[in-house]
Order: structure tokens, then C-alpha cells, then sequence
């Protein structure tokens, strides 16, 4: 087909358009724009799936002896709003976000690998689709198990023939193995387009600290996600070839599950927050109008904490009685964390410091992320102290904490992001009003259910508990928890009704509707498929602003 | 104005990154070592730990000759990328030929080790955790052997019907870091099987 004729059909008009050619598009697509936003609708899809869950068991804890479900349906739903929210919410959502911005930011016309981004995609909804039919095909032959039900991280001798018979944990397996290829191959993808795929004159110390982040979050997916899916083959080996890695009869070893398991496990959660750090450091500088406060410092502590980040994950494993020297060892580690992590929040308050804060929606969400995650790394060096961890280890604590982490601070960053970036991808702006309305009963029910599952667990609730006594004082935590998870779900569904609607009537949003300095700014809303007409040069870190105030450039400076 | 242009035209021209191809490749090594190491700390942390025998001492017999057949085969498509490079294309498919027959002479080697180890004895996979830990690491590498003689086997195919030239060597560059990045693995594979946890 000759490009008029292209040209013709698409000035003729998108309405008259067969939608199985549109859908044909889509899905055989291998533009980064559009599998970003595969990515992301695919998360957004499994959100609404992992919500339900955690609403179940929410309800479920509601009060003392409650049997809403079934204790294998809770089983099933504490399994599976984990695994659903880390590998299918928080990781497509990262990826998707990560391959709409990095090419535009950097001045690229597509990935390194198109091809290849496009089987990571389809790779990891084949992933979410395994996982979700073992609903339906997890019996098997033996009419036990159905979805799995032996927690997100699986541990041995639960995953045994003998305690997880039929085929649900299989499905898991699987599940992530296949994703686990996925996210790979899409790491090797950002890695390569990051180093590959700039524009001239952006070298490394030019670029958004966005493209920077996640080109950190690269390396360590390669490094963390491939033990994962090497423990998930022998997992495999174990369950059909009667191999004996975790069988604990033959001499096998349920300890080296969790040290494989948490090999990934840890540097996962910086996997995601690296990213989340990545939308606060574009979106505060934007919003107090004033470029980021220490640069090199920020991508030098990003570095240290995936550094660290890989050597601190026994510091889930306090209680199962590992010697003095490793429980040393991994307190330091854990605790040396919080110091490039304590840099990056003082870095993001030298630039709000002295600024002129625009109290925007985006802007809102990373202020909220600022102190949740505060609070969150301090609980955080709590339980990195072994003794506190033998005593909170495995409680309710610890599920506060770390929501505290991926809902307090990176869901919050994901929510900025959204707002930040839904006019580059869409051409219209996000509702403000609604967006604020969003944010603060997020913020309300967020606190509600998260600060009160705190206490419990210091009053000794163990977490993954199916019901309780009466009259340990754990009622009303539970109970205020609940009503705050119902708040959350009622400010998804203002978040929803906000995109939806504002995708058809949301103002337009020209192609720089916050002034910003990155170049996607630079291109229209939503940008053409080529990204650039003309592939742009840089000479600073903010090619924008030396474009708006030639008297002034930032090249001037740096 | 003409300052800015000049200085403009000589950072496109010193403009240069790095070629995607090696890039893309060196960080697929990188992850796949991950994997690696995952089932070598394995092997190592359940060496001398079987509950029964056979035992590695009793059963195990370093496989010299099919090692260096994949040694060597390093070195034959290392010049086959070379020698490609120069459109000597009668050298190179010989030589890529000899690097796949080297390969397959160890994934054979690998095959007759393992029918003996099965048949006389009785080692599989389920028998004991050297059989699972043996089997695991050795058939991982072996996987790999495989997926790379496929692909060189795609290039001869492609090189048998007079497609491949000069401008290819680029790639056939990134093929064979794959292939010494399996050759390397290998040696690694027979320090801990062989002669560390023996």
C-alpha cells in the first residue's frame, strides 16, 4: 500500500472504519505509544480484579467469627490479590509507562526492539490469563484445589504434590514463569533503547531522571526476576519430574525456596518504587517550577539503592532462625537502604524548597507519596531490627507496612503519573475537580485502613489469619480498616469515571499544558506514531526551557 | 547564530551509541547468568546433602573430549565471523558448519553420558538431589546448547542458499557472544559437576 493511500484513510475518517481493523491494530501492534497503553489498560483491568479480592478478604475480617467466605476461599483470595497485584497490576503498570515515555523522552522514534516489546506484552497478558484460568482448570484431574491458594510467595513443603494436589499451583508456576520471560525481555528492551536510542547530545547525564530510574529498574528486573523464574523451573522439576529441590523428606532444603524465592522478592519491591521515585522526580520539579535539587545525587543514590537493594532480602526471613552472622549482616544492609533513600526525600524537598508549588492533582498525589512513604520507610528500619522483626514478623504489622510502601508510595506516584501524562497520551486533560476529590478520599480511606492495621498486628493478629476470637481488641482495627477499604474503592471509581469521561470531554490539552521541560512536551497530544518529524538535539537537561528562554538556557549552566 | 550551528553539526557527527545488537545481547548473558547461578548455588548447597546414592564420586566421569569439542568451537565461530567479515563465504560456511557439528558432538556426548548414568545406574532425575541437581544444571546447559545450534543452524541454512554476506557479520557477531557466553557457562558447569562437588 502506497503511503497516499494511507494518507486518504486516515484523513477519511476513523468512524467509517471496520472495528476489527482497529482491533487488528492493536493487536498486532509493536509501537511502544500503543503497548504502553496495552500495558496499562491490562493493569487498570487486573486492579479492579485484585480490588475485589482484597475487598473479600476485607469483609471477611470485618468482625470476630465472621464466615462470609469459606477459609479456602480466603485461602484462595489472599493468593491470589497478591500475586495478581504485584506481577499484574504494579508490573504492567511500570512497563506500560516506561515504554509510552522513555522513546518520547529520550528523543527516540520507538524501543531499541519493537518486536520483542510487543512478545513481552503479550507474554505477560498470557501470564495474567494462566494465572485466572486456574479458576476454571486448576482441578485437574483430582477435583482438589481450585485458584491457588499457598500465598504470594509460595513456600515449600506447601507447594508439595502431597499438600497442593491437583493443578492450581501449577497455574501459578507457570503463570509467572511466563511472565517473568516477559519482563525480561521488556528490561533488556528499556536497557538497550536507554543506552542505545538517544537523541544528540543527550548523553547519560542529560537525560530525564525518569529514563535514568528506569534504566536502573531494568538491570535489576535481569537481576532479581531471573532467580525467580530459575526457582519457579526447579518448582516445576519438583512437581513433575519428582525432583527433590524443596522436598524436605529427601534431604531438600524449604529454606532455599525462600532465599530464592526473596532473591527476587526484595529487589522487586525496588523494582517498583524505583519507577514511582522516576514520576516524582518529573512531576515536583514541574509543579514548584523549579529544576530538581541534585541530579547527580539522585541518580548516584538510585544506584546505591539497587546496589543495596540486592543484598538485603534474609531480612524476610529473621524468624525462621538463620545464625547471628547472617541476621547481622542483613540488619546492616537493610538498614544502610534507608540512607540513599533518605537522600532521595531530602532531594525532593530542596526542590519544592523556595519553589513556586502549583497545588495541581499530580502535584497532590506525590506531596501525599512524600510523607506515606516517610512513614513507611521508618516502619521499615523498625522491622529491619531482627528482635522487633521476631516479634512482629508475619503479623499484621508487616501487611500494613508494606501497603504502606506499594499503596502509600507507589500507587501514589502511579496516580500522579496518570494525571501528569494522561493529556500527552490522550489530548485532553483529567478532570481537577474530580481528580481532587479522588485524591483526598484516597488519602482518607488509605489512612484509614492502613494506619489502623498497624495496631493489631503490634496486638498480635498474624497475618493471612481467617478469623479471630472476640475481645482481643482487634474489632474495631479491623472494622476501620474495612470502611477504609471501601472508601478506597469508592475513589477508584471517581478515578475511573474521570478517565472515562474525560477521555471524550475533557478539555483539550494542546501539546505543553503544564510548561514543562522534557521532550515529550514537545510533540502533540496524542503524539504522531513517529514520535518526531525531525529527531530533536539537546544540550541540557531541560531541552524545553532552553527552547522557551533562548536568553537563558540551562546549557549555560551545567 | 553560525557558532550555534557549527557546534550543533559536531556533536551529530561525534554522536555515536553503542550497536543495540551486542547491547540487547550482553544484557540477555546478564540475565541468563542470574538463572545460572540460581542452579549452581543449588547444585553446590545440595552437593554431598542425598539422603541415597548413586553418588557423584561412584558415577561421574568428566566428559574431557566433549568439553573441548565445544571449547573449541568457540574459536571455529569466532574466525567464521571473521572470515565473513572479508566475503570468503566457501571459509565461513565450513567453518560454521564445524561449529555446529562440534556442538552437536557435545550435546551426543552429553546424551550418551546421561543413557549411561539412566541404564547402569539407575540416576534420574528423581532418585536422589544429586539426580535432581545434576540433571537440573546439566540438562539447563545442554537446553542452551540446543537453542544455539538452532540458530546457527538457521544462519547455515540461510548461508547454503547464498543470503549471508559481508554486511551480516554484524550479527553473526551478536549470535556468537550467545555461543561463547554458552561455552563459557560450560566451563563453569564442569568446574562445580566435575571436579568442585565431586
Amino acid at each position: 500500500m502506497s503511503s497516499d493511500v494511507m494518507a486518504i484513510q486516515t484523513a477519511e475518517g476513523i468512524a467509517d472504519r471496520p472495528w476489527v481493523q482497529t482491533l487488528h491494530e492493536w493487536v498486532t501492534t509493536v509501537d511502544h505509544k500503543r503497548l504502553g497503553i496495552l500495558y496499562i489498560l491490562y493493569a487498570l483491568l487486573f486492579l479492579v480484579i485484585g480490588g475485589i479480592e482484597a475487598t473479600i478478604i476485607r469483609v471477611q475480617l470485618m468482625r470476630a467469627h465472621n464466615d462470609f467466605v469459606s477459609p479456602q476461599v480466603f485461602n484462595r483470595m489472599f493468593t491470589m490479590h497478591g500475586t495478581t497485584m504485584i506481577f499484574f497490576v504494579a508490573m504492567p503498570l511500570v512497563f506500560g509507562f516506561a515504554n509510552y515515555l522513555i522513546p518520547l523522552m529520550i528523543g527516540a522514534r520507538d524501543m531499541a526492539f519493537p518486536r520483542l516489546n510487543a512478545f513481552g506484552f503479550w507474554l505477560t497478558a498470557l501470564g495474567g490469563f494462566l494465572l485466572y484460568f486456574s479458576f476454571l482448570g486448576g482441578s485437574g484431574l483430582y477435583g482438589a484445589g481450585n485458584a491457588p491458594d499457598v500465598g504470594w510467595f509460595a513456600y515449600a513443603p506447601l507447594t508439595s504434590r502431597a499438600f497442593s494436589p491437583g493443578h492450581s499451583t501449577d497455574y501459578w508456576t507457570i503463570a509467572l514463569l511466563v511472565s517473568g520471560f516477559g519482563s525480561i525481555s521488556t528490561a533488556i528492551n528499556i536497557i538497550t533503547t536507554v543506552l542505545c536510542m538517544r537523541c544528540p547530545g543527550m548523553t547519560l547525564s542529560r537525560m530525564p531522571l525518569l529514563a535514568w530510574l528506569n534504566l536502573v529498574m531494568a538491570g535489576l528486573v535481569i537481576l532479581a526476576v531471573s532467580p525467580l523464574t530459575a526457582a519457579q523451573i526447579m518448582l516445576s522439576i519438583d512437581r513433575y519430574l519428582g525432583g527433590h529441590f524443596f522436598d524436605t523428606q529427601a534431604g531438600g532444603s524449604a529454606a532455599l525456596w525462600m532465599h530464592f524465592f526473596w532473591i527476587f522478592g526484595h529487589p522487586e519491591v525496588y523494582v517498583l518504587v524505583i519507577p514511582a521515585f522516576a514520576f516524582a522526580s518529573e512531576i515536583i520539579p514541574v509543579f514548584s517550577r523549579k529544576p530538581i535539587f541534585g541530579y547527580p545525587v539522585m541518580v548516584a543514590a538510585t544506584i546505591c539503592i539497587a546496589f543495596i537493594g540486592m543484598s538485603v532480602w534474609a531480612h524476610h526471613m529473621f524468624t525462621i532462625g538463620m545464625n547471628s552472622n547472617a541476621n547481622a549482616f542483613f540488619v546492616f544492609t537493610t538498614m544502610a537502604i534507608a540512607v540513599p533513600t533518605g537522600i532521595k526525600i531530602f532531594n525532593w524537598l530542596g526542590t519544592m524548597w523556595g519553589g513556586k508549588i502549583q497545588f495541581k492533582t499530580p502535584m497532590l498525589f506525590c506531596i501525599g507519596f512524600l510523607f506515606q512513604f516517610l512513614i513507611a520507610g521508618l516502619t521499615g528500619v523498625m522491622m529491619a531490627v531482627a528482635p522487633f522483626d521476631w516479634q512482629l514478623g508475619g503479623s499484621y504489622f508487616v501487611v500494613a507496612h508494606f501497603h504502606y510502601v506499594i499503596v502509600g508510595g507507589i500507587l501514589f506516584c502511579i496516580f500522579g503519573a496518570f494525571y501528569y501524562w494522561f493529556p500527552k497520551v490522550t489530548g485532553r486533560m483529567l478532570s481537577e475537580t474530580l481528580g481532587k476529590l479522588h485524591f483526598w478520599l484516597f488519602v482518607i480511606g488509605f489512612h484509614l485502613t492502613f494506619d489502623a492495621m498497624h495496631i493489631p498486628g503490634v496486638l498480635g493478629m498474624p497475618r493471612r489469619i481467617y478469623t479471630y476470637e472476640p475481645g482481643r481488641g482487634w474489632e474495631i482495627w479491623n472494622l476501620i480498616a474495612t470502611l477504609g477499604a471501601v472508601i478506597q474503592g469508592l475513589a477508584i471509581l471517581i478515578f475511573v469515571a474521570n478517565l472515562v469521561l474525560s477521555y471524550s470531554r475533557g478539555p483539550k490539552a494542546g501539546n505543553d499544558p503544564w510548561d514543562a521541560w522534557t521532550l515529550e512536551w514537545s510533540v502533540s497530544s496524542p503524539p504522531p506514531s513517529y514520535n518526531f518529524a525531525s529527531i530533536p538535539t539537546v544540550s541540557s537537561r531541560r531541552p524545553l526551557w532552553d527552547r522557551k528562554h533562548p536568553e537563558d538556557p540551562d546549557s549555560r549552566y551545567e | 547564530m553560525s557558532a550555534l550551528t557549527t557546534s550543533l553539526t559536531r556533536t551529530q557527527s561525534a554522536w555515536a551509541l553503542p550497536d543495540r545488537g551486542k547491547v540487547g545481547m550482553a544484557f540477555l548473558i546478564i540475565a541468563e547468568s542470574a538463572i545460572f547461578t540460581i542452579f549452581v548455588v543449588a547444585y553446590l548447597f545440595y552437593a554431598g546433602k542425598s539422603l541415597t546414592g548413586p553418588t557423584p564420586r561412584e558415577v561421574l566421569e568428566p566428559p574431557i573430549f566433549y568439553s573441548i569439542c565445544l571449547l573449541s568451537s568457540s574459536l571455529t565461530i569466532h574466525f567464521a565471523t571473521k572470515v565473513l567479515q572479508r566475503e570468503r563465504r566457501g571459509a565461513f560456511l565450513g567453518l560454521l558448519s564445524l561449529t555446529i557439528l562440534l556442538g552437536a558432538l557435545f550435546l551426543y556426548g552429553t546424551g550418551r553420558e546421561w543413557y549411561r548414568l539412566i541404564y547402569e545406574h539407575g540416576l534420574t532425575i528423581s532418585a536422589n538431589l544429586f539426580g535432581t541437581t545434576y540433571y537440573s544444571l546439566v540438562g539447563l546447559h545442554a537446553f542452551h546448547v540446543t537453542a544455539g545450534l538452532l540458530m546457527l543452524s538457521i544462519v547455515l541454512l540461510f548461508g547454503l542458499a547464498g543470503r549471508v554476506g559481508g554486511e551480516h557479520s554484524a550479527r553473526l557477531d551478536v549470535l556468537s557472544l550467545y555461543w561463547h557466553f554458552v561455552d563459557a557457562v560450560w566451563v563453569v558447569v564442569f568446574t562445580v559437576v566435575y571436579v568442585v562437588a565431586r
